[in-house]
């Protein structure tokens, strides 16, 4: 197929997608237009039959809780693969831990960098225990206040050395808290059994609206995904860390090594 | 839709076409970090603070740095 075919395939399949693009954006609801009944019925329900005054909290962590379940295992899936495909190879050793850069030298870590990242990371791990804990009254809640944790502890890195991060905890323990925080949401599933609810039912007391104890086991779940999320990323970014800073070609090259000639 | 939302829009397309059209991967890995924070406020001025809190660590730090650490990887390897 020469370019001048290629071309004119090219321009008749972007001519037709582009005219089916258009003419189904042509039955689109205006921008910011709401049609269906569910977000105002959420929105009515989510404070007096759960006292949640974040909506998408209450549908994420209690309505559609089961959903978020799996979610969250999609991510305890996703840093178990990349765990198992970044571990130390064949033929692979830990090596000088250093930083390097091909061509040139690598400039030490200014004074103002170690200051800033050390003096963010308390805050930041506050803010981010302050998102979790909030979860089920403002914006926010165990993903996103899981994530930030974890960037508390990249601070520490960007501040200092690997071996400073490294030296926090071992990977063992970044994998019980990850199972940890994924088995404790299957278990608070579970309590909803327990109590002849359903599965996922938000059986624990309500409490008082506005409160940080209140919205039953809104709270908890919180809390589990938060470990969960924070201890995944953690571990993600340590193994990333680890291929990229630690682990060098040994001398007997391993069988992958050899299979793809390296 | 108010003037911030149709800059942010715009911003937001023109970040996208910047990250593509960049060829070199770790200035691409850059231009990502910065379309991630502009996809976050746009998130948040179309109020949806909790995905832009998401989005702000996930789209601008962390996939990033793992293209980052990547890309050292896969260099050091040609020293």
């Amino acid at each position: 197929m020469t370019i001048q075919v290629r071309r004119i395939v090219f321009l008749l399949a972007g001519a037709f997608l582009a005219a089916l693009l258009v003419w189904g954006m042509g039955g689109l609801p205006h921008f910011g237009a709401y049609r269906g009944p569910y977000g105002d019925v959420l929105n009515a329900v989510s404070v007096p039959e759960r006292h949640i005054t974040d909506v998408v909290t209450a549908v994420n962590f209690d309505f559609r809780g089961f959903d978020t379940l799996g979610e969250e295992f999609i991510f305890f899936a996703a840093v178990l693969g990349v765990a198992l495909i970044l571990r130390a190879q064949p033929g692979e050793g830990p090596g000088h831990v250093e930083d390097y850069a091909t061509g040139r030298a690598v400039p030490p870590t200014s004074d103002a960098v170690r200051v800033l990242g050390l003096g963010l990371t308390p805050p930041t791990v506050l803010f981010a225990i302050y998102v979790v804990a909030h979860g089920h009254l403002t914006p926010g809640g165990g993903f996103q206040g899981g994530v930030i944790l974890a960037t508390g502890v990249l601070l520490i890195y960007l501040a200092g050395e690997f071996d400073d991060l490294h030296g926090l905890y071992t990977e063992v323990t970044l994998e019980r808290a990850e199972a940890i925080g994924a088995g404790a949401y299957a278990a608070i599933g579970t309590l909803g059994l327990l109590t002849g609810a359903t599965f996922m039912a938000n059986v624990l007391p309500l409490g008082k609206i506005g409160h940080v104890f209140s919205a039953g086991t809104v709270p908890l779940i919180n809390l589990a995904v938060g470990l969960e999320i924070a201890a995944g990323l953690v571990l993600l970014l340590t193994t990333f860390l680890r291929q990229t800073l630690v682990l060098r070609p040994t001398a007997s090259p391993g069988p992958l090594t050899k299979a793809l000639g390296g | 839709m108010t003037v911030l939302q149709v800059v942010i829009l715009v911003l937001v397309a023109g970040g996208g076409t910047a990250v593509v059209a960049t060829r070199d991967p770790l200035r691409q890995a850059m231009m990502a970090s910065f379309f991630g924070i502009l996809l976050a406020i746009l998130f948040f001025v179309l109020q949806a603070p909790d995905v832009a809190l998401s989005e702000i660590v996930v789209g601008a730090v962390a996939l990033p740095l793992m293209i980052l650490l990547s890309l050292a990887k896969v260099r050091g390897g040609q020293r």
